[in-house]
């Protein structure tokens, strides 16, 4: 794959964000940093009195690993759908990409790597915030951007996959609002899994944010362990790939059009 | 009568000018109607909204809620986390749908689909437009709040029987956002305006005493919290539904009325103005 091609999309990309970032401070930092005061600090104080300490951690600690992952994924989410519908139909920039020597795959693979580059800088400002509150115990929390940014892509590649097959965006909101809302509570993010009820354990292990979650928190608490990290990993990994796979058959075939 | 005097109205008379009353207190429900048929290609967008609080009831008050454990109730005696935090979630869940009628889509119907010019050449006027879309904000928040009151009757989270108040109340919360809402977004220059919406949604939804009492705060912060419409509305909520009910309620309810009735006059005026140049 020529990469220089791909470079032009996220250049294309960041010109546009260099204009319109301030809109996308308040949804991926402003937002996930008032969860953390409300929910990690203010009710975390509730749960530090009662002295039930969560898997032997702080309320904060705990949760602030689950809230750097979630908003990586509500992000990647919300720019993997309205953008991508934008770009095929309304006001088809693709089109007018895959005019010039970029291709339907360039264009794809460019938009991931722009949503990897933007959860960079969203889980930079994040963790940055949450480690001086005190949310982040370890320097392995470095780690936790790269384990954010994989998270945001294993929902970014499927999501504006699925994008490019949908002529209106009625299903969008269905999707936030019955897939990711779901997942933001109840993958391991403010309470651990082991809480939920035995039949529901195996649905949340099996999306990918709980395994980001989890590898984001083995991060910020400095409790890496080699092999559990590499699972982790290796699923998110999978889930890029094979939707790697798929979008760029769907963006072909609507670029065709 | 000579011909010019065709051109002039005719003065009302009694009769005719009660039976104008009456259907001009009908005009807003037309366009109710209208956004009711609008809807029914995309039933499924209305449904979804009714799990997003409950699903934060199940999360936030029962999961995390395990790990916090009792809290002093309104007569002192222990409550369970999720008892205390259900009625807060009430309160929000019937803040966030009326804002998202009479922000979002208003401004959609109003600047890009052009609905109301279409609107105002039938004989609806300007003020059945605004008076119609809080409405049908309403009749949505209604619905949503009942199916919530619903789940937590399920739940065993109710503990008083002036919960029966808890769903007018909700649409009384409603009828304030709705108003204020409307009248934001005759402000609203573009989408990228809405960011100040949410500026002010999402710290009300986490700080208004939704999710841990007030007395956590420094007593500043704390006056701060209780000015904010959405704390009036919690505070309402968990009286009704927790028991702890005294007169002093209906300052809360005065407060959440004249903002809704004030937010419905700005947006009649100035839609006046920005719809009939």
């Amino acid at each position: 794959m020529p990469a220089g091609e791909v470079v032009r999309v996220v250049e294309r990309e960041a010109q546009v964000f260099r204009r319109l970032w301030r809109g996308s401070v308040f949804s991926s930092v402003l937002t996930p940093v008032l969860f953390l005061g409300a929910i990690g600090i203010g009710l975390g104080g509730l749960v530090d009195e009662a002295s039930s300490d969560v898997a032997g951690l702080s309320y904060l600690v705990f949760v602030t690993p689950g809230l750097l992952a979630a908003g990586a994924m509500q992000s990647a989410a919300g720019e993997s759908l309205w953008p991508v519908m934008a770009g095929h139909k309304w006001m088809r920039t693709y089109h007018a990409m895959v005019a010039s020597p970029i291709r339907a795959l360039d264009v794809y693979v460019g938009e991931l790597a722009w949503t990897a580059v933007r959860t960079t800088i969203g889980a930079v400002a994040f963790l940055a915030v949450a480690a001086a509150l005190g949310g982040v115990p370890s320097w392995w929390g470095l780690l936790a951007v790269p384990a954010a940014v994989l998270c945001a892509c294993a929902f970014a590649a499927p999501l504006s996959a699925f994008a490019a097959t949908q002529q209106t965006d009625v299903s969008f909101s269905v999707i936030m609002r019955l897939g990711i809302v779901p997942l933001f509570l109840f993958s391991g993010t403010f309470f651990p899994v082991t809480q939920l009820p035995a039949g529901l354990q195996p649905l949340a292990v099996a999306s990918p944010l709980w395994h980001g979650v989890e590898l984001c928190r083995m991060a910020t608490t400095g409790t890496l362990s080699g092999a559990r990290a590499v699972g982790h990993v290796a699923v998110l990994v999978a889930v890029v790939a094979a939707a790697t796979w798929w979008g760029v058959r769907t963006f072909r075939r609507r670029l065709a059009e | 009568m000579t011909d010019q005097h065709h051109l002039e109205a005719p003065a009302p008379s009694a009769r005719a000018s009660a039976l104008g009353a009456i259907v001009a207190g009908r005009r807003p429900l037309k366009l109710v109607e209208r956004n009711a048929m609008a809807y029914r290609r995309s039933w499924y967008v209305f449904v979804a909204g009714f799990f997003e609080p409950v699903l934060y009831l199940l999360s936030i008050g029962i999961g995390v809620g395990a790990l916090v454990g009792d809290l002093p109730g309104p007569g002192g005696q222990p409550i369970g986390y999720e008892v205390f935090v259900a009625p807060g979630l009430l309160a929000a869940a019937a803040m966030n749908g009326a804002i998202f009628d009479t922000t979002f889509n208003f401004f959609v119907k109003y600047k890009y689909a052009h609905t109301y010019d279409a609107v105002l050449a039938t004989p609806l006027s300007v003020h059945d437009v605004a008076l119609g879309e809080v409405i049908w904000a309403l009749l949505r928040g209604a619905a949503y709040s009942a199916a919530f009151l619903v789940a937590m009757v399920v739940l065993g989270l109710v503990q008083s029987p002036w919960a029966v108040l808890a769903l007018p109340v909700a649409v009384l919360i409603g009828f304030a956002f709705a108003g204020a809402g409307l009248a934001a977004t005759t402000w609203m220059r573009s989408f990228i305006d809405f960011d100040y919406v949410m500026l002010a949604m999402v710290p009300m939804f986490l700080f208004s005493a939704t999710f841990f009492p007030l007395d956590r705060y420094p007593t500043a912060i704390g006056w701060l919290v209780r000015a904010t419409p959405l704390y009036q509305g919690v505070a309402l909520e968990r009286a009704l539904v927790l028991g702890g009910v005294s007169w002093g309620l209906l300052v809360h309810v005065a407060y959440l009325a004249a903002l809704g009735a004030g937010g419905v006059w700005i947006a009649t005026r100035r839609l006046g103005r920005l719809l009939q140049p």
